[in-house]
């Protein structure tokens, strides 16, 4: 039943580092995340690794795996076969603490950037109603864990430093669109996604629907409805007139 | 050696529901307040919580109210519950619900637009306020949204997001500080806490008059447990540590359903909801067991056929309960007495079965994670098969002994909230109790913190001697070679507590318990974890070893006491609940080094006659001493 599986790992902290071999015991029905604790107990008690429910739920373990991101406890070594070398980075967007541990500061900061939920003043605690289809649109998008790597996988800031600070991530757009599609929030969030947080550098290859591990459709459900109520904004003749008269915009 | 420093008014040890929750209240209070926290922000063990909050709101069925919920929760219990505990948490739960509506939650709906409530075990009504089966993690999402909106608005205020509020993430503490020139003689008063950033291995002294615990459980202690890494007992240890008492240790939920296969999933959780939804139990002959196993103290409210039992969910006004829906502590012993008697399932479990009551659609959209979680990890469709399910290591029960209103516990400066707290759930919780209790009395700790500092005439301050003993405590294992493996004490104080103090217990294991517990106290002396200070998990183990250990001993110590059996304390030697019992509590506390752990019993103080008078003398007349029962007729009649 168990086997030895041949594991790489990239070790190094502080800028550097380098692809560390190891061979190691596999049981039935481990994971990714097992090898590497296994790792941890047996061989190397220093490796640095997020995790927490080991459940796929709170999207820490998010890493790559044969070049894939990946949550490690969610990733079956039964995929693999017996032989192959399995190759395990850390996400490549971020700049790597130690080993597999990455500073994710990143989304912390973008998720402060982007305005809370806006209620009417005048609905008190309680008297809140909503119908269940008005609200499982933003429901999707709350299913998110976090795990960033949708962020992580983005073209628009994997290997392009320079757009970090104009792009929020699919997960932050996302964040905006399920705000906007919520029945009870107030606040126009229309012309910010574009301008301050970076809608238009989505150019929707759907990457980051393709990594989520819980298989939000990100980029049809989220993305592209909410360019097009941008679009819907910006060229509505009467909303361009209306500002032409009453804002005199430069 | 320059150590980073930081003043606070409040700081808040603990970033799930309970944390999060205090710390809103803190900063809503006006104090400046740091939220402390293991792992990164919104990744605590509340995202594993699924089922819901249990709020009587009354939305799906109107005869629902606090005093239904505090009844239930105190059958739950088996009446050892802090009673004021149990009323303000019954009171409070359902507008702490609706406030995090008005923070952006967005909890399923019913027909009319209202807050959708789930049937769960041991809540009469359905009560559970839910997101599918992922409500832990809407909980804990709207929570950190909210101190993200309270940061905004400082930033707009102040100039600074962090002037009121700061999350400190990777962060664990290890000791907490006490007043340097005590006024209270030996119990002084909380000064602030020291840690270390896992991140780059730095130390870290908090400068604050008051401290909420809100560390969550013990779980790791256990080798089959639904709890993540961080459940290593931290706040229970440091307040232990710091003078303050744990009651109700030996209490320690096994929730009845967690996964049996694969093995390296073992323990992790399948959710209530199964069977609030109308999934089943069955042993390998195909039996709906848990009719077998309905104790007397709930026999007249179970159904006693499964035509009963299954008409109950659409007519409950007409039908009992079906006995799949008891409380976790029957359905946990009754799962393990059917695997005993070689009725298990192939993978030493039994069977939940969902796939031949309801339609798949219904269950994928219903329990979505069950679906995710079995397809994904167990090669097993649930709308088509049966799941194998066993008893895991779920919540602790026991926990720091605080003021009901306040959340203050003993040592002045000191608080606690949510599963890390003591009182609340008696010797069992109900599910979706967990949830609210978090909101409910992270709030009040929150509050009570905020007050208490207003109340001080000056700061206690950080004894320097303190820091250094901390600082030298913390630095051993680096500075040892050779010694022990952590992983490998760990591993076996696992075994240990799961073999020996696990669902079933008695006398000579748990005294065999104790000296493996003592044994494994003295090699977590000698610890070595190679590697530097950034980032190494063997040295944070080494660290957490202590905290394990010493709690690890408490429920040892208390189980071997309490010679009953009641909620998640099962004696095999004392099967029967005992009237006298009921009214004693198990009371926690150690030496500052940790090394001896002392238990005495105290009386429970009687519950106030309002709240007893919700309860017929048939059922009282099951839990009091005949002494009590006098007492209640002679309220009755004045």
């Amino acid at each position: 039943m168990g086997y030895k599986a041949k594991f790489r790992v990239w070790r190094g902290e502080g800028g550097e580092g380098r692809l560390e071999d190891f061979t190691v015991e596999v049981n039935e029905g481990e994971v990714v995340l097992d090898v590497i604790h296994r790792l941890q107990a047996t061989q190397a008690p220093d490796l640095a690794v997020r995790w927490n429910c080991k459940a796929g739920k709170c999207g820490s373990c998010s890493m790559e795996i044969n070049g894939k991101p990946r949550l490690g406890c969610m990733t079956r070594m039964s995929t693999f076969e017996e032989t192959e070398t399995i190759t395990v980075t850390p996400m490549r967007t971020f700049p790597v603490i130690k080993d597999l541990v990455t500073d994710v500061s990143f989304n912390y900061q973008k998720a402060r950037e982007i305005p809370s939920f806006t209620p009417p003043t005048d609905v008190k605690p309680g008297e809140y109603r909503m119908q269940q289809i008005d609200v499982e649109r933003s429901q999707e998008f709350r299913k998110c864990i976090e795990c960033f790597m949708c962020n992580n996988v983005c073209h628009v800031i994997r290997d392009h430093e320079e757009n970090k600070p104009a792009f929020a991530g699919p997960r932050f757009l996302m964040r905006i669109a399920e705000l906007d599609m919520h029945p009870y929030d107030t606040a126009d969030r229309k012309e910010s996604a574009q301008q301050d947080h970076g809608l238009g550098y989505c150019n929707i290859t759907k990457c980051c629907t393709e990594v989520c591990p819980e298989h939000i459709k990100i980029t049809d459900n989220a993305l592209i409805p909410m360019k097009e109520r941008v679009v819907d904004r910006k060229y509505d003749p009467l909303v361009w007139l209306g500002n032409k008269i009453f804002r005199r915009s430069g | 050696m320059e150590i980073e420093r930081h003043e606070y008014d409040v700081v808040v040890i603990g970033a799930g529901g309970a944390g999060l929750r205090a710390a809103i209240e803190a900063r809503q209070q006006g104090k400046r307040t740091a939220i402390i926290c293991k792992s990164l922000f919104g990744k605590a063990h509340t995202v594993m919580a699924e089922g819901g909050a249990a709020a009587a709101m009354g939305n799906v069925n109107s005869d629902d109210n606090w005093m239904v919920h505090f009844r239930d929760t105190m059958r739950g219990g088996k009446f050892l519950n802090n009673w004021r505990m149990a009323e303000l948490h019954a009171k409070e739960a359902p507008d702490r619900v609706w406030e995090l509506e008005a923070w952006g939650a967005l909890f399923d709906r019913t027909k009319d637009g209202k807050i959708s409530q789930r049937n769960f075990g041991g809540h009469e009504y359905p009560r559970l306020a839910h997101v599918g089966d992922r409500t832990g993690l809407e909980l804990i999402r709207t929570l950190q949204q909210r101190v993200v909106a309270l940061q905004q608005e400082d930033e707009k205020l102040h100039g600074d997001p962090e002037a009121y509020i700061k999350v400190f993430a990777e962060c664990t503490i290890t000791r907490l500080l006490k007043d340097a020139s005590s006024v209270h003689g030996k119990n002084g008063a909380i000064s602030g806490a020291f840690g270390y950033w896992r991140e780059t291995g730095k130390f870290v002294v908090f400068d604050a008059p008051a401290v909420v615990l809100a560390t969550g459980g013990i779980g790791k202690s256990y080798v089959v447990t639904s709890n993540s890494w961080e459940y290593t007992g931290d706040g229970h240890a440091l307040a232990l540590l710091a003078g303050a008492q744990l009651i109700n240790m030996e209490f320690i939920q096994f929730h009845p359903t967690g996964m049996v296969w694969p093995p390296s999933v073992r323990g992790i959780l399948v959710t209530e909801s199964v069977r609030g939804d109308g999934g089943v139990l069955r042993n390998s002959e195909n039996r709906r067991f848990m009719f077998d196993y309905v104790p007397d103290v709930f026999k007249d409210k179970y159904a006693t056929t499964e035509e009963e039992a299954d008409r109950w969910y659409t007519d409950q006004a007409n039908n009992r309960r079906p006995p799949e829906l008891l409380p976790r502590d029957e359905v946990a012993r009754a799962i393990n007495a059917e695997v005993k008697a070689g009725r298990g399932s192939p993978q030493g479990g039994v069977f939940l079965d969902v796939s031949t009551r309801l339609p798949a659609a219904e269950i994928v959209k219903r329990l979505p994670s069950m679906h995710h979680q079995f397809k994904e990890l167990a090669d097993v469709d649930i709308t088509k098969e049966p799941m194998q399910v066993g008893p895991t290591c779920h919540y602790i029960m026991g926990g720091v002994e605080v003021d009901a209103d306040t959340g203050a516990a003993s040592v002045p400066g000191l608080f606690a909230a949510g599963e890390v707290s003591g009182g609340m759930h008696g010797s069992n919780r109900l599910g979706g109790n967990s949830l609210s209790d978090l909101l409910v009395f992270g709030r009040r700790a929150g509050a009570g913190a905020a007050e208490y500092v207003n109340g001080l005439a000056r700061r206690p301050a950080v004894s320097e001697a303190a820091v250094e003993d901390a600082r030298a405590e913390a630095l051993a294992p680096l500075e040892r070679s050779g010694g022990e493996n952590p992983y490998e004490v760990h591993h076996e104080l696992q075994r240990t507590m799961n073999d020996l103090v696990g669902i079933i217990r008695k006398a000579e294991e748990i005294s065999e318990a104790l000296d493996a517990v003592e044994k494994l106290k003295e090699r977590a002396q000698h610890t070595a974890s190679p590697g530097g200070r950034i980032y190494n998990p063997g040295w944070h183990l080494a660290l957490d070893l202590r905290n394990m250990l010493l709690v690890s001993e408490c429920v040892a110590r208390a189980a071997l006491l309490r010679e009953e059996s009641r909620g998640g304390h099962t004696r095999d030697d004392y099967p029967k609940m005992s009237p006298e019992w009921r009214r004693k509590l198990l009371v926690c506390s150690a030496t500052p080094d940790g090394d001896t752990v002392d238990v005495e019993e105290r009386i429970q103080p009687s519950m106030r006659a309002d709240l007893l008078a919700l309860f017929d003398r048939t059922e009282l007349s099951k839990y009091l001493t005949e002494g009590e029962l006098t007492e209640y007729d002679a309220v009755k009649e004045s």
